[in-house]
């Protein structure tokens, strides 16, 4: 088995307000393999572009890291000071986010932040770097693109901003691409232009992906193995085919339910009743007992640790852990 | 036809995006005009769901506002239980407007912050005059309940709920005038999938049970699909296709209909191998002659570009497009 490219470990991401401290991320664990598409799911709040802020250093604060390492080829990142950490953005990893317009500077030209990202990172000529930039760019199907290299960001529709935004992400040649909703402000018909988009030219260069998106029809389209959030916690983990086909934990098991296919007749939608808790309310024990059909005694009393399921699969749930059943018949009774 | 209880017929609705006049004199340039919706047809059976999809910008917010009257038609009538909408007025058009009503996308702009849930779930009870004192707060926790929230809710405020229990106070609001006709506008749009089958769940029961009819708009395909027995399909403020509910989906007629459902990822995990979807959406303001769509249709002939195709019959329903002609019928 190769090594991981990036390494999550326990990470816990903490907001300090007046009225104590909420845990927004509690003891998060995961591993993205190189070249590997990571897909991370969950609902609003679930914490998933949180984990992604926290791993490329751009937490907002009072948000801060308040526990667990993330290590990249083996190195700690979630500890190196403001200067290191914004080169390895730049360089070694590279971000898409949901709205192109935080990635694009409006005073300046497409081309002159292209460049000026390409010099940064590799010591070439202005002209050679203009070269590459146009060539980037016509990989990511901007049309004419030596022309339209010298617009200002304005001057693009969203979905053709969005995919000079992916070029900007890639032109230093990152290991790893962090997307966070790329695609959600997209009209659907280019939506799945601009995943394809990622998908082709990170396989290309042998990047990773950690794709973060609400959609599981993207996830399942896309990534090779997912991670399922639920309340700042990794509910399951798994490949992608595994988790969609067969989920196991309850709460991927209501997810997949209540999402109407393009194929499949379903007079009722599964519905987990309830709604996520908020911050300042998640609920002793296993944080999904509260919507969750299966719990018993265990459920509210004691945090299920990830559990493994067979290779490189995880599920955080107690039906999943050896004492389990008998514990669920005693419930039951 | 008689059973159909909404009747739309060439409705058309332009917006002036001119710029202010000054500018316009300075710049030399003539007004602007923007066609936001362009002679659509359509006609909704009692207790049916018909639906309207499309992608931002399609029209579909547009149509929903003229066919409950919060917007104007710039031509075309709408026809509700056999009475035209525009011409209608005075007591008649109350008792119409009683009959129908709205649910639209986001739960926290349309609730008024300040007014507890009761107030705002009676608001068309008192303007309609349906209900006098303790009637009315009785009637209110019924329609709590119906809505899966509790009676005791109604003395809150609408931000002590969630997204989806304010969805549901919205829903509770539209009934309570007893409608037959609800108009819903990307009602789960803003919620998250586990909650949004809470919401579709509830609307298919009430519907149900109440025999209420809905014209339910959304981009998602895949929900247009669970709740519709009817879709027309929307491309830059044109109808497109109509068609049988489950039948648009295993058998789309017109070009952009298979484009959009080539491009929706889907669960199916079938492998299929999407055909790339070429191009973007043009700029509303200056729409493509002829066709609409031939920018970036497949099918496109030299016809396409100058003349605009008229609906024409298919085998599950009905589209406009010149490819679709040549097929025997
Ligand atoms: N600046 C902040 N202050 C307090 N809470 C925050 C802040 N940013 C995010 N959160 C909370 O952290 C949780 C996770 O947020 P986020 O990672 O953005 O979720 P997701 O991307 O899955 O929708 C949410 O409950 C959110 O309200
Ligand atoms: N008040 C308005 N003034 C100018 N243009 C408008 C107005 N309302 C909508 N539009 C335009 O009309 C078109 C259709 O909008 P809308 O009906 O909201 O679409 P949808 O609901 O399908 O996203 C869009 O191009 C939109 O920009
Ligand atoms: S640990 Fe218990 S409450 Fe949590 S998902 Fe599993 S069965 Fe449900
Ligand atoms: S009319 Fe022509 S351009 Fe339009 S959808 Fe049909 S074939 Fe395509
Ligand atoms: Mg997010
Ligand atoms: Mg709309």
């Amino acid at each position: 088995m190769t090594d991981a490219l990036l390494s999550v470990r326990n990470l816990r991401v903490e907001f300090p307000t007046r009225r104590g401290v909420l845990t927004a991320i509690d003891d998060v664990s995961f591993d993205i393999m190189p070249g590997e598409v990571l897909g991370v799911v969950g609902e609003s709040g679930a914490g998933k572009s949180l984990t992604g802020a926290a791993i490329i250093g751009l937490l907002e604060p009072p948000g801060r890291i308040a526990g667990g390492e993330i290590m990249l080829k083996g190195q700690r990142i979630d500890n190196l000071g403001a200067e290191a950490m914004r080169r390895i953005r730049g360089k070694r990893i590279g971000m898409v986010f949901q709205d192109p317009l935080t990635s694009l500077n409006p005073l300046y030209t497409v081309a002159q932040q292209l460049i000026e990202t390409i010099r940064t990172h590799a010591d070439i000529s202005e002209a050679e770097a203009r070269k590459r930039a146009v060539a980037l760019l016509d990989r990511v199907g901007i049309p004419a693109a030596a022309r339209r290299i010298d617009d200002y960001p304005h001057h693009f529709s969203g979905g053709m901003r969005q995919r000079v935004v992916i070029a900007l992400a890639l032109c230093a040649e990152p290991e790893l691409v962090i997307a966070d909703e790329p695609t959600t402000a997209l009209d659907v018909s280019v939506q799945s232009q601009i995943i394809d988009l990622i998908k082709e030219i990170c396989a290309e260069r042998g990047a990773a992906v950690m794709l973060i998106t609400h959609d599981m029809g993207v996830i399942a389209e896309t990534a090779d193995r997912v991670a399922v959030l639920y309340s700042g916690r990794v509910a399951e983990i798994g490949p992608v085919t595994q988790v969609i086909t067969a989920p196991e934990h309850p709460y991927t098991v209501g997810l997949m339910g209540s999402i109407p296919t393009l194929t499949q007749d379903h007079a009722r939608l599964v519905a987990i009743p309830g709604a996520m808790p908020r911050l300042n309310a998640i609920p002793q024990g296993c944080a999904f007992n509260p919507r969750c059909e299966r719990a018993f005694d265990r459920c509210f009393a004691a945090r299920p640790e990830p559990l493994p399921r067979g290779d490189r699969r995880q599920v955080a749930c107690w039906l999943y852990d050896a004492v389990a059943p008998a514990a669920e018949e005693k419930a039951n009774v | 036809m008689s059973d159909a209880l909404l009747k739309v017929e060439n409705l058309t609705r332009y917006f002036d995006v001119s710029k202010p006049w000054l500018n316009r004199m300075l710049e030399r340039e003539d007004k602007q005009f923007l066609t936001a919706v362009a002679d659509v047809n359509f006609e909704i059976k009692r207790g049916e769901t018909f639906a309207l999809v499309g992608e931002s910008g399609s029209g579909k917010s547009t149509i929903a506002k003229m066919v409950v009257g919060l917007l104007g038609a710039s031509d075309g009538t709408i026809e509700f239980d056999g009475h035209k909408m525009t011409g209608t007025a005075g007591a008649e058009m109350r008792d119409l407007r009683r009959r129908f009503q709205m649910i639209f996308q986001d739960p926290f702009a349309s609730l008024n912050p300040r007014w507890r849930v009761g107030d705002i779930i009676a608001e068309p009870i008192h303007t309609f005059g349906l209900l006098k004192g303790a009637e009315v707060s009785n009637r209110v926790g019924e329609l709590l309940d119906t809505v899966g929230l509790s009676a005791k809710d109604a003395e809150k405020f609408p931000h002590e709920f969630s997204g989806g229990q304010r969805q549901r106070i919205a829903i509770a609001r539209a009934l309570s005038s007893k409608p037959e006709f609800i108009v819903c506008d990307e009602p789960t749009s803003a919620l998250d999938v586990s909650v949004q089958a809470q919401i579709l769940n509830l609307m298919k029961d009430l519907q149900d049970e109440m025999g209420l009819t809905y014209l339910f708009i959304s981009h998602d395909l895949s929900v247009v699909r669970h709740m519709a027995n009817r879709i027309g399909v929307l491309y830059l403020g044109r109808l497109v296709e109509v068609a049988d509910g489950k039948r648009l989906f295993s058998e789309p007629q017109h070009p952009y209909t298979r484009m959009l459902l080539d491009a929706v990822p889907d669960l199916a995990l079938s492998g299929r191998r999407r055909k790339p979807v070429e191009g973007e959406i043009p700029n509303p303001i200056s729409p493509p002659p002829g066709c609409a769509f031939h920018p970036r249709c497949p099918l496109v002939m030299p016809r396409c570009k100058v003349e605009a195709p008229v609906q024409v019959p298919t085998p599950t329903g009905r589209a406009a497009c010149f490819a679709l002609e040549k097929q025997p019928a």
